[in-house]
């Protein structure tokens, strides 16, 4: 078993809109995933999840408000899940609530995981 | 004359633990077995002088006295007293207590009750043999009574409850209560221990009603201890209070069900125990101040939930939110069943099924019943595929033939 990190982003949008009764809806959907992925035995870490508020420090000591990056699309919050493979990875991202409002899901192993392909590609030590 | 002897039983019972804890904080735990024998051999006596001239008028008070009498003689007799014990006391309050007279008062029972608990349940010790040792020690249970409640032989108790107090001797674990900055800490491994206690009677192997259902009593009456003494009144004792009420409650309704492969089907909700919830509430409402929510917290609202008759969404709905949250803090195939079930009742069939399949927890019976009876009404062939599984898993005899029933239903369709 591999750790991945799940970054979760979405379209940056106007949340103050949403209704109670919605936002209730929302919470369980993600309940309900998280569970999912925790009934496999597969959750790792319950991350970290982002305020849709911040700042943005650019070269320069330009600060902003936002977008985040470039495209107008911010990011959410994360887990590390504990999967077989990518592929593995990419199942459990399966059904994850923010594909359901055109949002997306970054799959990404641990850097250490690259670092130990690229070194046994390159015949190099494991260390 | 059986009524009588039950009485008895209960009564030793009862004051084995008291006697061996204010015992061990005078003289110190390494002489715990010590301390066995002379409560052990006290009952014996008052056995044979209460058979004689029947039973004083209070019998308590009796077996302290002569518990007083032999515990001196022993000491003086062996000089352990002069040699060992003045020389190994250390802390102050051992060293001013009057050594020469045990100090049976309430006060001091409870104290000594409470310490012992903590140095039993220390972490150093191997966590089978602490819940053998807290059986003996802490619960009054006979070596039998502990050989039957783990299924298990007197060969093996018996190696273990010594191991488990050769390490009390090794750590030089003490009758004391710990620091004050380590309370909470060790108070977790307490609580662990009086949980394993509970649930040994509450989901034991032995089909003997009365040991379990003393060792669910005796948990009870542990975790009560605790919330009588400040700095161990946490909200965690309190939702473990509470999660141990709510499932005793239903403690006899779970007796008269025959089949126990039925995990899921409806108790006979008149033999709920309705002043034990109504003790389940007061607890969970006190273990909701603060804000710590241990995993404690989340089992007593589950259990409270199942302590409601009325099947609602609502109720179902929050069950399911209660295991996503416990499996996050809690991960075990058995949560991860009963989440599925939950899902199954609060989101519909087909949601379950989905989530179900990729369990694969393909050693657990409980695993195909759950598929099975999910694909009952949907799929014949698959709910007997399923059910098949689990009957080669299944390690009863009893646990065979309801599945068997259940293959044979759905063939008959």
């Amino acid at each position: 078993m591999e750790d991945f990190v799940l970054l979760f982003r979405q379209p940056d949008s106007d949340d103050s809109q949403v209704s109670a009764t919605e936002m209730k809806a929302i919470f369980k959907k993600w309940d309900d995933w998280f569970g999912g992925v925790a009934a496999q035995g597969k959750l790792n870490n319950m991350g970290i999840r982002l305020n849709s508020q911040g700042k943005v420090l650019k070269a320069g000591g330009v600060i902003t408000d936002g977008p985040f990056v470039e495209i107008r699309e911010r990011l959410n919050g994360f887990i590390v899940v504990k999967a077989e493979n990518l592929e593995d990875a990419i199942t459990l991202a399966h059904g994850c609530p923010i594909l359901d409002i055109n949002g997306t899901v970054e799959i990404r192993p641990f850097f250490m995981n690259e670092q130990r392909e690229y070194n046994l590609l390159s015949g190099k030590s494991a260390l | 004359m059986e009524q009588e002897r039950d009485a008895l039983k209960a009564l030793f019972q009862k004051e084995f633990s008291k006697m061996v804890a204010v015992i061990s904080r005078q003289f110190g735990l390494h002489h715990i077995e010590i301390a066995e024998d002379i409560v052990s051999e006290t009952f014996l006596l008052a056995l044979e002088a209460w058979a004689v001239k029947g039973m004083p008028p209070n019998p308590t008070a009796w077996l302290y006295k002569a518990a007083k009498r032999k515990t001196l003689y022993h000491f003086r007799r062996n000089k352990i007293l002069e040699d060992k014990i003045i020389p190994e006391l250390t802390s102050n309050q051992e060293k001013s207590s009057e050594i020469s007279e045990l100090d049976f008062s309430q006060q001091n029972i409870k104290d000594s009750q409470l310490q012992m608990l903590f140095a039993i349940c220390n972490p150093a010790i191997a966590s089978e043999a602490q819940i053998g040792l807290a059986l003996r020690i802490l619960c009054g249970f006979g070596i039998d009574e502990i050989v039957e409640a783990f299924l298990s032989n007197k060969e093996t108790i018996n190696k273990r409850l010594f191991r488990a107090k050769e390490k009390l001797r090794a750590e030089k674990v003490k009758m004391e209560l710990p620091p004050e900055n380590e309370v909470d800490k060790r108070l977790d491994n307490v609580l662990h221990i009086i949980y394993l206690l509970f649930n040994e009677g509450y989901y034991s192997k032995t089909q003997n009603q009365i040991l379990r259902k003393d060792l669910c009593t005796d948990a009870l009456r542990l975790g009560t201890m605790l919330t009588e003494y400040e700095k161990t009144n946490r909200p965690k004792t309190n939702a473990l209070l509470a999660l141990m009420c709510f499932h005793a409650s239903r403690f006899g309704a779970r007796q008269t069900n025959a089949d126990p492969v039925v995990l899921f089907e409806q108790q006979n909700q008149e033999l709920w125990d309705l002043p034990l919830i109504k003790k389940g509430y007061f607890f969970l409402n006190l273990s909701a101040q603060g804000d710590e929510v241990s995993s404690y917290h989340i089992e007593a609202k589950i259990a409270g939930w199942h302590c409601v008759k009325e099947d609602t969404n609502e109720k179902w709905n929050d069950i399911l939110h209660l295991y996503n949250q416990l499996l996050l803090v809690n991960y075990s195939p058995g949560v991860a069943l009963n989440r599925t079930f939950a899902l199954y009742k609060a989101n519909g069939r087909q949601a379950a099924l989905i989530e179900a399949e990729k369990l694969k927890l393909e050693n657990s019976h409980f695993y195909f019943i759950l598929l099975g009876e999910l694909y009952k009404d949907l799929d014949a062939n698959k709910a007997v595929f399923n059910f098949r599984r689990a009957h080669a898993l299944a390690q009863t005899d009893t646990e065979k033939q309801i599945l068997q029933a259940k293959i044979d239903s759905l063939l008959s369709k």
